[in-house]
């Protein structure tokens, strides 16, 4: 081991780690642009007739469901031994769940789509960068560069995103889109908050529905719980919820952290640069206290026509 | 094949026939020296080959269809459960096993422990066979196999910890090609080509440190993106990653154990002296690295139950599952591999070596599989996406053997005329008789 190549190979970990390090600013800290967009979800008012579901499905051009939207006996259907309710799959961005709770209320009805994250954990542990958040609020995605790899849906929090196992030769992720082609992008509400018939959805600044959503709460205390779901889970989305029972009671995971999802590889990723820059160094001397630098005498063995392999 | 060795026949392992001192042709090479009816013969007499091609039967057509159908039409992967067997396997498991490569490079070129040096080449040849299987399980996985490429030509998804994977994977194969490239070169008569990676053998090796430190690791943090979706027990935000790499230090080790006592029992014609003599030091030597990784893996996941004050869960089901994990992968290993090294038993090691990679695939199997979604249901994989993992896993199997019976990982190769002689003549003859090997100029019998 010559000092000179010692050298370089120190320099090589250096640029390397620099590198990494560029790339790794690349993810700083991301709140959500300031005049993003957003919906908010009361539940207090939503009825269940699913109208949102068949615009959604209208205006994405989704494939027509087995049941018509305005049978109510989707609501009984359940899964994996009565564990599950619907969700979101390549047919649907969006469904209406009914929930029994406890107290007087009756059912509760809840609407799930994707909840567009301030810092999209789909976005950021995709490794193809097929998502975007844009300007809007919205988090899209672009099936052209996906390679199926599904990273995003083990990600995201909130179980959105869904992906067509069936297709062998185009398989890609569904998910909501926020109308973002068609409406978002022009500053038109998306389609399942237009249609909604008993004002459920609102649709505006994320800043000023959460004012709005504070202030229901603040007016009506009997009739909200105090919290508005979205404001900062998972680093706060642009979909928020406003629900008249507690939120575990009708399917949110009330455990999520307060984050970003990111944050919680960040402690790793802040090591590769480290890692890149130290290493190389350290292993080098390593080398050269336990072999004293008798690599050097063992490439001139190799070159004396000693063949065999076990110099 | 060890029959006809000891009816005379002497596998080719030198540049020249030693009878006539003609240069080996390609496919005299390949086919081992026999003459092509007499390799079809000896195929054909090896029952193990039918239990391989009775698997390619069943499953070839498995994976063609899946190529048609589509993923669906071959697992239960869901839109709950995004990955399967396919990756649960083939990457999470296979990856740790791997690292023998690594780990045997830093042992024998940079900390100059020559007492290892008869079976690096078949641990470097482990890790590449490892990682290069890892890939083809992606390939399977993957909904659009065919961008493959995309994360290093396309499109960069910087932030992503599996951006990190893919490079860090994809740059450490091709080093591994490089390291393993040295015997391939041997065996063709390229011996310049052979010098060229012999004078980056240090470079190459430190490469493999840091890769190998970072994807690692890195697999281990792909699971912080999904904190409430593993169980607590197999979550740790901040350890995850050093936990799956301090694993991976034994599970290296413990497979380079397991895959040598498999050769020695199974192809020691194809062995030189010096590999199959020095081997039983070897294997202790190992188990005293392993078992060292394994008290460090043991009292850091304590101090990670610790840290985020588990010990609740362990008095459920999970932690029921948890502890047997624990006890079968880390906890029995300690105490056997103690035992094993102060009676110098070998057996016992290997018998605990193999007893460690199961504990080692339960791991990752539970985190990557079982425990994911705990809170949700469990999900048994398709028979089919089962069928397809083992077939995929036979091909391994036959493709490391192809190496093995072929390029000098085993056995070294004699270049010099003078030098020709097999390991078989060298039995006939008596070790003193024989012209000294290349080998006998390392450092001699290991002191244990
Ligand atoms: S809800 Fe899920 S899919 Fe939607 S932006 Fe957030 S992480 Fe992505
Ligand atoms: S499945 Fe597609 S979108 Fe999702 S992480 Fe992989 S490449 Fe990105
Ligand atoms: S925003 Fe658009 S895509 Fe999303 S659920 Fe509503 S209608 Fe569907």
């Amino acid at each position: 081991m010559s000092r000179r190549r010692f050298l370089k190979a120190t320099i090589a970990g250096g640029a390397l780690a620099l590198y990494s390090t560029k790339s790794a600013l690349g993810m700083a800290e991301f709140g959500g642009y300031p005049e993003g967009m957003g919906v908010l979800v009361d539940l207090t008012r939503c009825v269940g007739c699913r109208t949102c579901e068949a615009a959604c499905n209208r205006e994405q051009g989704l494939p027509e469901p087995d049941l018509p939207f305005d049978d109510p006996s989707v609501f009984d259907q359940t899964f994996h031994g009565g564990t599950q309710k619907r969700r979101t799959d390549e047919g649907a961005y969006t469904v209406v769940n009914r929930y029994e709770t406890k107290g007087s209320g009756g059912p509760v009805y809840r609407k799930i789509q994707c909840n567009h994250c301030n810092e999209p954990a789909c976005l950021t542990s995709c490794f193809v960068n097929a998502y975007t958040k844009t300007k809007e609020g919205a988090v899209i995605y672009n099936q052209d560069l996906c390679v199926g790899c599904r990273n995003c849906m083990i990600a995201c929090p909130f179980r959105i995103p869904a992906f067509s196992y069936s297709s062998a030769f185009e398989p890609r992720i569904w998910k909501c889109i926020f109308c973002y082609d068609t409406r978002l992008k022009y500053g038109k509400p998306p389609a399942c908050v237009d249609a909604c018939p008993f004002g459920t959805l609102s649709f505006g600044h994320r800043k000023t529905l959460i004012k709005i959503a504070h202030e229901r709460i603040r007016s009506e205390p009997e009739k909200y719980v105090d919290h508005v779901y979205g404001e900062t889970e998972v680093g706060g989305t642009s979909w928020m919820y406003l629900s008249g029972v507690s939120f575990d009671q009708v399917g949110f995971d009330s455990t999520l952290q307060h984050y970003p999802i990111l944050d919680n590889a960040k402690s790793f990723l802040s090591t590769v640069p480290m890692i890149l820059a130290i290493w190389p160094a350290l292993f080098m001397g390593f080398h050269l206290l336990a072999t004293g630098g008798k690599g050097e005498m063992e490439d001139k063995e190799s070159q004396n026509g000693e063949e065999g392999r076990g110099e | 094949m060890n029959r006809l060795v000891e009816k005379g026949f002497r596998p080719i392992n030198s540049l020249n026939d030693p009878d006539d001192g003609h240069v080996w042709s390609f496919r005299q090479k390949l086919l081992l020296g026999f003459s092509p009816r007499e390799y079809f013969r000896q195929v054909l007499h090896n029952r193990l080959n039918w239990v391989i091609a009775l698997i390619f039967a069943v499953g070839l057509p498995l994976i063609l269809y899946r190529y048609v159908m589509g993923l669906g039409a071959v697992t239960h992967a869901s839109n709950d459960y995004p990955w399967g067997l396919f990756l649960g396997f083939g990457l999470f498991v296979m990856v740790p096993l791997s690292a023998s490569g690594f780990l045997l490079g830093t042992a024998v070129e940079l900390f100059g422990q020559s007492k290892f040096k008869p079976i690096l080449h078949l641990a470097l040849l482990n890790g590449l066979m490892g990682y290069s299987f890892a890939v083809v399980y992606l390939l399977m996985d993957l909904g659009r196999p065919w961008r493959l490429y995309y994360p290093m030509f396309v499109s960069w998804g910087t932030a992503a910890v599996l951006f990190l994977v893919g490079w860090h994977v994809a740059i450490y194969l091709s080093v591994q090609i490089m390291e393993v490239s040295e015997s391939f070169f041997e065996w063709i008569n390229w011996p310049n080509a052979k010098r060229f990676i012999k004078s980056g053998t240090i470079g190459l090796t430190v490469a493999g440190i840091i890769l190998s430190t970072l994807h690692q690791g890195a697999l281990g943090a792909l699971f912080t993106y999904a904190p409430g979706k593993v169980h607590p027990l197999w979550y740790s935000q901040e350890f995850l990653w050093i936990f799956f790499l301090c694993s991976s230090v034994f599970a290296g080790l413990c497979m380079v154990i397991a895959v040598s006592t498999i050769v020695e029992k199974t192809m020691a014609w194809r062995c030189s002296r010096d590999f199959l003599e020095n081997l039983e030091p070897i294997t202790i030597g190992l188990a005293k690295g392993a078992s060292m990784a394994l008290v460090t893996y043991f009292v850091i996941k304590l101090i990670g139950i610790a840290h985020d004050n588990e010990w609740a869960y362990l008095a459920t089901g999970w932690g029921a599952w948890f502890m047997l994990e624990m006890f079968l992968g880390v906890v029995l290993p300690i105490i056997l591999f103690s035992i094993a090294i102060r009676k110098n038993s070998v057996g016992l090691v290997r018998f605990t070596a193999f007893l460690t990679v199961f504990g080692v695939a339960m791991n990752r199997l539970d985190t990557a599989l079982i425990s994911f979604n705990w809170n949700l249901y469990q999900e048994i994989p398709h028979p089919f996406e089962l069928i397809i993992s083992v077939t995929l896993f036979t091909l391994f199997v036959v493709v490391y053997r192809f190496i093995l019976y072929r390029l000098p990982i085993l056995y070294s190769w004699k270049t010099a005329p003078s030098a020709a002689y097999g390991t078989a003549a060298e039995e006939k003859l008596g070790p003193d008789l024989a012209p000294a090997p290349a080998y006998r100029s390392s450092s001699g019998p290991p002191r244990g």
